[in-house]
């Protein structure tokens, strides 16, 4: 599903980057740590976490991108990171599960996975 | 007889990811002694791999503690200093046991391990900038056990701080003391109400950071065993 189409659906605002990607899942998580190890290529990632870290592992997962929610604003210093990598941020008033449920209702689906634990 | 001596226990060198390329030993050794500092504690995340070169860079004008900055499963970073390099490695491989991945300079940035004489001698390839396995109250745990400082880092940033990712700091986790970064400007009344003593050092990512921070004390010497006594009698002054 085109970023474009969920952004316009959804009330997403554009931090940074364009919405020409297409996101083929979804992933839900304040952990770094927790998303390298379990989100998948092509995925959007929602999280309240704003440090310019989620950029690195943005680029690292090769997720689709970031929306920020709960009315989270990047820092400076993440906007200049994904500027530079070409990751897109997002935005949301909504909290993470609203958020989330409203993706789903869309038709944008994460994946069962059965990671066992950390 | 007691002196005082002003230390910065939170220095970063050219391995963390994060950190300047120019962090390497001569130039931290000469920027710490041009801040008049006593003492500093190299703290790579998650490493402890340029310390024995930046104790031999600095001889005997300047103590270096060895330490790390930990990533701990919550993703908060906490302070391990020692006075011994034995239980520094034995912390280092209970903290490196549970890293995962590896280092993508592209995205994180270079982890390079260096001589005493600033010559790079390796790379190091796992991802330091990961989280690891241990959880804040067993790396605190450890951290005593092995006779080492620990010192929960930054709590007053939003982001990496043990307040921000626990909510607030277990009271009954067994802290040295919390460090407020360089940037803070506030009342440190809501942070003494946690329960520790307070301290801030410069969490210095480039050389000219180095000592932009710091903590007085007054003791024999700069040692972690010394500093965890004025600690616990009261805390340092800055």
């Amino acid at each position: 599903m085109r970023l474009s189409h969920i952004a316009k659906a959804l009330d997403l605002e554009l931090r940074c980057g364009d919405l020409e990607a297409e996101a083929s899942g979804g992933y839900v998580s304040d952990l770094m740590s927790d998303v390298i190890a379990h989100a998948e290529a092509g995925d959007l990632w929602l999280t309240v976490q704003i440090h310019a870290n989620i950029v690195a592992v943005a680029a690292m997962k090769e997720l689709s991108g970031i929306v920020l929610t709960g009315g989270r604003e990047p820092e400076a210093e993440t906007l200049r990171k994904a500027e530079a990598k070409k990751i897109t941020v997002l935005a949301s008033r909504l909290p993470a599960f609203e958020l989330a449920g409203r993706l789903y209702q869309l038709g944008l689906r994460g994946r069962e996975r059965h990671a066992g634990g950390i | 007889m007691p002196g005082a001596f002003r230390v910065d226990l939170h220095v970063h060198t050219c391995l963390s990811p994060c950190a300047d390329n120019g962090m390497v030993p001569t130039r931290i050794v000469a920027r710490a002694l041009e801040a008049g500092l006593a003492a500093i504690g190299i703290c790579d995340h998650n490493s402890a791999g340029n310390v024995a070169a930046v104790r031999e860079a600095a001889g005997k004008d300047l103590r270096v503690l060895g330490g790390m900055e930990i990533t701990t499963s919550e993703e908060a970073h906490i302070l391990a200093l020692f006075d011994g390099q034995e239980a520094l490695e034995r912390m280092e491989r209970l903290v490196q046991d549970g890293l995962a991945g590896l280092n993508d300079p592209e995205a994180w940035g270079d982890q390079i391990l260096v001589d005493s004489r600033d010559q790079p001698v390796g790379i190091e390839e796992r991802l330091l900038a990961g989280a690891s396995a241990l959880s804040a109250e067993a790396t605190v745990r450890e951290i005593q056990a092995l006779g080492g400082l620990a010192i929960a880092s930054h709590v007053d940033r939003p982001a990496f701080s043990l307040a921000q990712q626990l909510g607030f700091i277990p009271p009954e986790l067994p802290l040295d003391a919390v460090e407020l970064s360089f940037h803070f400007r506030g009342e440190k009344a809501p942070f003494r109400a946690f329960g520790f003593p307070l301290v801030s050092f410069s969490d210095a990512h480039f050389p000219e950071e180095i000592g932009r921070s710091r903590t007085l004390f007054r003791v024999e010497e700069p040692s972690v065993a010394a500093l965890r006594l004025a600690l616990r009698a009261g805390g340092g002054e800055w």
